[in-house]
C-alpha cells in the first residue's frame, strides 16, 4: 500500500521529467494537460495525442477541400477578369490617370471579400484606404469611404465609422455581372458626393502575387478644370464632342460610365485575388497541419514505447523484489 | 514511399504547368506610374509601399504622327471581352447619338456617345457588322479608336420574331405607361427595338 503510494509519488515527479524529452518540438500546451490525467494512473495516456492527432487530421482535410475550392472557382472568375481588363485601358488612354489630383471632396471606395480565410488582402486593402485618408487630409478637405465587403466593413467601424458613406457587402451572392455592378454605381453616384473617387483594390497578378491598386475617376467638374489648367488632361479640350446634349453632359455621361467600368474590373480582379490568397493560404495551413500531424506522430510513439517500458520495469523490479 | 514521392513530383509539375499561363492582355507594361503620386506617398506614409495606378498596367499609346497613317487601330471592348483589340482596319462606321459616324485614319478627335445600333468595320472588302447596346467611342489624334459598349451580337445572330415582338411588346406598354420611369424604360425598349429592326434590314 506504501509502495504503491510512493511509486505514485514518484510517477508524479517522473513524468515532468519524461514528458519533456518528447515534447520537446511540440507546443507548450500538451504539456500541461497530460500530467493532472497521469497522476493516479497506473501508465501515461496516449488518448490526448490521440485526440489531438485526429483534431488535426481533421483539419488537414478541410483546408484541403477548401484549397480545392478556392482553385476551382479561381479558373472560372479568372478568365472573366482577364477579358474585362480591355474595360478600363481607353478610358486611361483619354483621361490619363491622375492619382495625385488634388481636390476637395474624396470618395475611397474600398472593395473586400466577404468571407475570410483569404489571407491578407483584406488588411492590405484597409491599409491602403487609410493611408490615402491619411495622405489627403488637410484643411478643408474632406474624406469619405463606400465600403464594399464584410472584411473591410469590420476593420473600418472600428475607428473611422463616421466617416463610413455606403456599405455594400454580400456582392458574390450570384455570380459577378456588369448589371449589378452599375446599379451599384448608380447607388453609389447617387448618394455620395465626390470630386474625385479612388477605388481601392486587389490586382490580380499571379495565383501568388496580388499587387493593391488605387483607380481615381473625377468628377466632370474637376474634369473640366483640369482640362483648362493644362497638364495631363490638358488635350481634353483638343477632342470634339458628339452628342445629342451639350460637352458637360456628355462629359457626365462619360464619367459614370467610366465609374461603373472601371469598378466592374476592380470588383473582379478583386474576387480573383480573394480566391487566389484563399488557396495559397490553405495551402500552407494544410502543409503546417501536415507538418504538426508528424510531430504528434513521434510524440505518440515515444509517450507509447516510454509507458510500455515503464510496465516492463515495474513487473521486473516486482519479480525482482519478490525473488531476492 | 517512392509512389507517393512521384505523385508529389508530378503534382508539383501540373500545378506550375498549369499556373504558368501567359497574361497577354497586360504587363507587356511599361512601369509608367504617377511620380508625383508616389513622392507625395512616400513622404506622408514611408513605410508602406504605394500602390499601383492604372496607367502602371498599359502599355503607353504612340505619338500623333506627323503624316496621316494608313490604317486605323481599333479596341472594340465589352465588359465580358475585348472584341477587337489593336486591330487595323481601313474605317470604322459608329452609331452616334447624332447618327452613323464614320471614322477613317487621321480623323479629329473625337469623344462620342453612342446609342443602340450597328457598328460596322470595314477591312479591305470585309465589314463586319455588330449590334451594339449603348456606350462611348472615343477617337484619338494618332489614328486610334477605343470603342466600349455594353453588349454586342454580330448581327447575323439576331432573331427577326423576336425583335417583332419586343417592338410590339414594347410599344404597348409605353402606350399604357403612366409613371415617368415606366415610360423612360418602355421608350428605351422601343429605341432599341427599332434600332435592331432597321439593322436587321439595312
Amino acid at each position: 500500500m506504501a509502495m504503491a503510494a510512493l511509486r505514485r509519488e514518484g510517477r508524479r515527479f517522473a513524468t515532468p521529467l519524461i514528458s519533456p524529452n518528447p515534447a520537446i518540438a511540440l507546443r507548450s500546451s500538451i504539456i500541461p494537460s497530460q500530467e493532472p490525467v497521469s497522476s493516479g494512473v497506473r501508465c501515461i495516456s496516449t488518448q490526448i495525442v490521440r485526440n489531438r492527432m485526429k483534431s488535426v487530421k481533421n483539419i488537414q482535410k478541410i483546408t484541403k477541400a477548401m484549397k480545392m475550392v478556392a482553385a476551382s472557382k479561381l479558373r472560372a472568375i479568372q478568365t472573366r477578369a482577364e477579358n474585362s481588363r480591355g474595360l478600363w485601358q481607353p478610358f486611361t488612354a483619354l483621361l490619363g490617370d491622375s492619382a495625385s489630383v488634388d481636390v476637395k471632396k474624396n470618395v475611397i471606395v474600398t472593395i473586400s471579400a466577404d468571407k475570410g480565410l483569404c489571407g491578407g488582402i483584406n488588411s492590405t486593402s484597409v491599409k491602403i484606404s487609410r493611408a490615402l485618408h491619411k495622405l489627403n487630409s488637410g484643411p478643408e478637405k474632406e474624406n469619405k469611404y463606400v465600403v464594399l465587403g464584410e472584411k473591410a466593413k469590420a476593420q473600418l467601424v472600428r475607428d473611422s465609422k463616421k466617416d463610413i458613406e455606403l456599405i455594400m457587402t454580400e456582392l458574390q451572392k450570384n455570380p459577378l455581372n456588369y448589371t449589378q455592378v452599375s446599379v451599384m454605381a448608380d447607388d453609389i453616384l447617387k448618394n455620395v458626393e465626390f470630386d474625385a473617387l479612388r477605388i481601392v483594390f486587389n490586382k490580380f497578378q499571379s495565383v501568388v502575387s496580388f499587387l493593391p491598386t488605387v483607380s481615381t475617376i473625377l468628377s466632370p467638374e474637376v474634369v473640366e478644370r483640369e482640362a483648362e489648367s493644362g497638364g495631363k488632361l490638358g488635350e481634353l479640350d483638343l477632342y470634339e464632342v458628339e452628342g445629342a446634349e451639350t460637352k458637360s453632359e456628355v462629359l457626365q455621361n462619360l464619367a459614370e460610365f467610366q465609374f461603373s467600368c472601371v469598378m466592374f474590373n476592380a470588383v473582379l480582379e478583386n474576387a480573383t485575388s480573394e480566391q487566389g490568397a484563399r488557396m495559397s493560404a490553405m495551402d500552407s495551413s494544410s502543409r503546417n497541419a501536415g507538418d504538426m500531424l508528424d510531430r504528434l506522430t513521434l510524440t505518440y510513439n515515444r509517450t507509447r514505447q516510454a509507458s510500455i517500458t515503464t510496465e516492463l520495469i515495474e513487473i521486473i523490479s516486482g519479480a525482482s523484489a519478490l525473488e531476492g | 514511399m517512392l509512389r507517393h514521392a512521384s505523385r508529389c513530383v508530378t503534382r508539383a509539375a501540373t500545378t506550375t504547368l498549369r499556373w504558368r499561363r501567359p497574361f497577354s492582355s497586360d504587363l507587356q507594361s511599361e512601369h509608367v506610374a504617377d511620380p508625383n503620386f508616389i513622392e507625395a506617398w512616400k513622404k506622408v506614409i514611408p513605410n508602406v509601399e504605394p500602390p499601383k495606378t492604372p496607367s502602371a498596367f498599359m502599355a503607353t499609346r504612340p505619338a500623333t504622327p506627323s503624316s496621316i497613317p494608313t490604317k486605323l487601330t481599333v479596341n472594340f471592348v465589352l465588359p465580358y471581352s475585348s472584341e477587337l483589340s489593336g486591330k487595323e482596319v481601313d474605317m470604322v462606321i459608329i452609331p452616334a447619338t447624332t447618327g452613323q459616324m464614320g471614322v477613317l485614319p487621321g480623323h479629329v478627335a473625337t469623344i462620342a456617345e453612342l446609342k443602340p445600333g450597328v457598328l460596322s468595320v470595314h477591312e479591305g472588302n470585309d465589314v463586319t457588322k455588330y449590334f451594339v447596346s449603348g456606350g462611348f467611342a472615343f477617337v484619338h489624334a494618332n489614328s486610334f479608336a477605343d470603342i466600349i459598349a455594353i453588349e454586342a451580337v454580330p448581327v447575323d445572330r439576331i432573331d427577326p420574331n423576336l425583335v417583332q415582338k419586343g417592338l410590339t411588346e414594347f410599344t404597348q406598354k409605353l402606350s399604357t405607361a403612366s409613371t415617368d420611369v415606366e415610360k423612360a424604360e418602355a421608350q428605351i425598349g422601343v429605341d432599341v427595338h427599332s434600332a435592331l429592326n432597321a439593322a436587321l434590314t439595312g
